[in-house]
């Protein structure tokens, strides 16, 4: 039932303490080696690595083909990767055009790419988000202040799987001047989800 | 064991309401959409999560319009779902294969 999965959360913390617990008493990881990995991948972890995904894609045909090919592959071109967590987690970039909108979900739980979104918002794990996304995006759309005009069309991607979703937004008129590190500066964690402009 | 489903295949999600964990979301049950992508190929979490052998099998993005899911909408929702949760609905036309 998809209700356990996103149900409580204690009792798999327990649990989770536990075999933590357990696993150092018996002297298979150590326990301060397990909180540098943490704090390491948490520490890699932020928008700002999506938004340079975005730059160089929007300045770079070549690397927005692969990039939406198969985003895994993509990353290393800018010193990125899907590891560093537990596995190496599969990602798909979806592009967003003057036809079309992608907005980001995970209505069993809150799956995310992490290290390239950074820890995820509270609104995004919130039963309300979840639930009401994919049946009137527009409308959840317009709570964030981002009116889409009425002929685009709208995709929402539910993360109901292995697979982690980012959005690869349109890039904003007049910006032609800017260079990479620039560009990025405009990219935004919402954005990357799919619920804001640039 | 290769792929059941090819990209432009129509499916329909499974109707059952298992009595244990599935990632087959509830509101996407017993739908009909057009598979629009291939995921590679993961354990079944059904069985996963009991401790049951999963070989892994392919998942898909499957895209339903919204009027299929609730009733009312334009937009599009495209899921994640494995090939356990699919039947066959029209399939796009397949080569010969000898």
């Amino acid at each position: 039932m998809s209700a356990d999965h996103a149900g409580p959360s204690a009792a798999v913390a327990a649990r989770v303490r536990r075999l933590e617990a357990l696993l150092e008493q018996r002297g298979l990881i150590d326990s301060q080696d397990l909180e540098r990995r943490l704090d390491a991948f948490l520490a890699r972890a932020t928008p700002a690595n999506g938004a340079r995904v975005v730059a160089r894609a929007w300045l770079d045909d070549g690397f927005r083909e692969r990039l939406l090919a198969d985003a895994n592959a993509a990353l290393p071109e800018v010193g990125l990767s899907m590891g560093g967590g537990l596995q190496e987690q599969q990602l798909r970039v979806v592009e967003n055009t003057a036809e079309r909108h992608n907005v980001v979900v995970c209505t069993l739980c809150s799956c995310y790419p992490l290290a390239l979104l950074g820890p995820s918002p509270a609104w995004y794990k919130s039963e309300a988000y979840r639930s009401r996304v994919v049946r009137e995006p527009r409308a959840v759309l317009r709570d964030f202040g981002f009116v889409l005009e009425p002929e685009v069309q709208i995709d929402v991607w539910d993360a109901s799987a292995e697979t982690r979703y980012m959005v690869l937004p349109r890039r904003p008129p007049g910006t032609g001047n800017l260079d990479e590190p620039a560009l990025a500066g405009l990219v935004t964690r919402n954005g990357l989800i799919g619920v804001a402009p640039i | 064991m290769p792929e059941r489903f090819r990209i432009g295949d129509v499916v329909r999600t499974s109707q059952a309401d298992p009595p244990h964990h599935t990632r087959l979301p509830r509101y996407a049950r017993g739908a009909t959409g057009t598979v629009a992508g291939l995921l590679g190929r993961h354990p079944l979490p059904d069985r996963r999560a009991r401790g049951l052998p999963a070989e892994p099998e392919p998942v898909y993005e499957v895209r339903f319009p919204a009027s299929e899911l609730f009733g009312t909408g334009d937009h599009t929702v495209t899921i994640s779902l494995w090939e356990s949760y699919l039947r066959v609905v029209r399939q796009t036309a397949r080569e010969a294969t000898t």
